[in-house]
């Protein structure tokens, strides 16, 4: 029964996806085109600041180093 | 003490960021009223059994499914440049926002990603109803998402439900009913996707107005310009009421918003509604000459406050002089907001010394103090001798804010007049109407993007209202990366919109032959 339900929903993607339009597979190569150029630019130029700590104690005190900052 | 503060950095981090979220918010409002538009005439098509309304609604699904291929991925940049461009900021807010965000990824992208699978493949699979079922779960479940995206940006207008963590450095949600039913949030939604469906209803009559005038499908072009222009009319009168709650809390929590959107720098240039301004040269410190223009006699006080009486505060009231606000508070100054702050925020700082020296009763002691001034976090990061900071961009919120009105009121006059000569098989003989709707929807697309302007430019200089000023909300980037990462962006917008025209403009051109037999 779940078998079939998994397999109904299989067939009915790839079916769609078998029979897209030329207008409907250019749209798909230009999705997969941008969101290729703009991970590749997001990822070359911007490190995320706070992904590189573990913990959220870490990461509080680099905002907090940048946010009261007094002198 | 603020030498820190990279000015260009934050500028460019800005422009960025207006960028991606002006290009993606072109295509997003399309989607989220055509879908309406088309479940609207799928209705009909099911009603009624005609063939015509099955082939013009896979007509506009085909022109919807373009138009959702454009913007589908602008979104996650946005996202991305959270995390990126605004750490300080994302950690900030991140218990707050985060929640939103993540309900609309799920939404966008199993509710809405399936049910449109099954919209646009599911019409030899379901009977007429199911799919029509489908297309209405698919319209609801799209505008559903926005919802929680539309929330959290109005949190950061209004924040509420939430509680400031010391510790973390962070605001924690403590009511999330509160975040997302906010009369903020609520109006914000209503107001922001009912200008989204007049948008919609401008492009598909632009569509239909463009085979007119090329003498073609005039039954299909006739049929769509009835349904979009009564959709179109509707919602327009909603956007209209919708902005008039939201010009009342504006009044009410921003009201450094409403004093830019008017210019109302001092008590010399009055307090009616203005029609125009000239903005010249500095008069003074910061305020500009502003030549007076005609004004509607007590519009303002009635606009924000439906009181021909009501009190409008001045920007110098705000900041100088503080006033008695219309529910008779009185409304401290910014300037005496900031000394406070200091006292509070050095506080927070000591507080944070004292747990990492392990002195308990030395951060309690802090912790209370900073407790007793936590309201306004933000104040401390402003400096008496520099009060200008607090103002939005002046002349570009009062023009912005204009234009606005002018073609928000324009257009249901406009969607009335083609309604009405469609209705009476008129429209072939107006051909000046029809080539002024394709002006018109250049006019919707205008009057929908200013919205966006008036709303975030407004807030400046703040990320979250009287919290987080926006110039400490970046992240310590090189300025040369977020510079060359932006003309990145525009070069690849630019040839994504002219390829997606291109897309678009084919599919129209290649008549949809729905009149033929």
């Amino acid at each position: 029964m779940v078998t079939n339900i998994f397999k109904s929903i299989f067939n009915f993607y790839y079916e769609g996806f078998k029979n897209l339009t030329s207008t409907s597979r250019k749209l798909w190569l230009l999705i997969f085109i941008k969101t290729g150029l703009i991970m590749t630019v997001l990822v070359l130029f911007f490190p995320n600041i706070l992904w590189q700590y573990d913990t959220d104690e870490e990461k509080s005190d680099v905002v907090s180093s940048s946010l009261l900052n007094i002198k | 003490m603020f030498e820190w503060i990279d000015m260009s950095l934050v500028d460019w981090s800005r422009a960025q960021f207006a960028l991606t979220a002006l290009y993606h918010w072109i295509f997003v409002p399309l989607t989220l009223g055509i879908i309406f538009i088309i479940a609207i005439m799928e209705g009909i098509y099911v009603k009624t059994g005609d063939k015509k309304w099955e082939k013009t609604v896979k007509f506009w699904m085909k022109l919807m499914a373009i138009n959702f291929a454009i913007w589908v991925a602008t979104g996650i940049i946005l996202e991305f440049e959270f995390g990126t461009n605004w750490s300080n900021y994302s950690w900030f807010v991140w218990d707050i926002f985060g929640a939103p965000l993540a309900i609309e990824w799920i939404m966008a992208f199993f509710l809405e990603s399936v049910m449109m699978a099954v919209m646009f493949w599911g019409w030899w699979k379901l009977s007429k109803e199911a799919h029509l079922r489908v297309t209405w779960a698919t319209a609801i479940g799209t505008n559903l998402s926005a919802i929680w995206i539309l929330s959290a940006n109005a949190w950061m207008q209004h924040p509420v439900g939430m509680a400031f963590n010391p510790d973390l450095m962070r605001n924690e949600m403590v009511n999330f009913w509160e975040v997302i039913f906010s009369p903020v949030a609520m109006n914000k939604f209503l107001h922001v996707v009912s200008a989204s469906y007049v948008y919609a209803a401008a492009f598909i009559i632009m569509v239909s107005c463009y085979y007119l005038l090329k003498w073609r499908e005039k039954d299909f072009a006739k049929k769509s310009i009835i349904v979009a222009a009564t959709f179109g009319f509707l919602w327009s009168l909603v956007t209209g009421y919708t902005w008039d709650i939201h010009a009342k809390l504006i009044s009410e929590h921003q009201p450094m918003k409403l004093a830019s959107m008017e210019a109302l720098y001092d008590w010399w240039n009055g307090i009616g509604l203005k029609l125009w301004a000239y903005f010249g040269e500095e008069k003074s410190k910061w305020m500009p000459e502003v030549s007076l223009s005609p004004e509607i006699p007590y519009g303002l006080s009635f606009l924000a406050f439906s009181d021909i009486n009501a009190f409008v505060p001045w920007i110098n009231d705000i900041l100088y002089r503080g006033y008695t606000n219309n529910a008779w508070e009185y409304e401290r100054p910014y300037i005496e907001r900031i000394a406070p702050w200091k006292i509070a925020i050095k506080a927070l700082f000591d507080y944070k010394q004292a747990k990492k020296a392990w002195n308990e009763d030395l951060a309690a002691e802090k912790l209370a103090l900073f407790k007793a001034n936590e309201k306004d976090f933000g104040f401390w990061y402003f400096d008496e001798n520099h009060m200008e900071e607090f103002i939005p961009n002046v002349p570009l919120m009062f023009w912005s804010f204009r234009t606005m009105v002018w073609a928000g009121s324009l257009l249901p006059i406009l969607f009335l007049m083609i309604l009405i000569c469609a209705y009476r098989d008129r429209l072939e003989d107006k051909r000046w109407l029809l080539k002024l709707w394709m002006f018109t929807f250049l006019l919707a697309f205008l009057w929908q993007e200013l919205g966006r302007v008036v709303a975030e430019v407004g807030r400046q200089p703040w990320t979250v209202q009287n919290m987080l000023p926006t110039k400490v909300s970046t992240s310590h980037l090189n300025v040369r990366a977020v510079q060359l990462t932006f003309f990145l962006f525009v070069a690849i917008f630019t040839a994504l919109i002219i390829a997606e025209f291109k897309i678009m403009i084919t599919a129209i051109k290649k008549w949809p032959k729905i009149d033929e037999k």
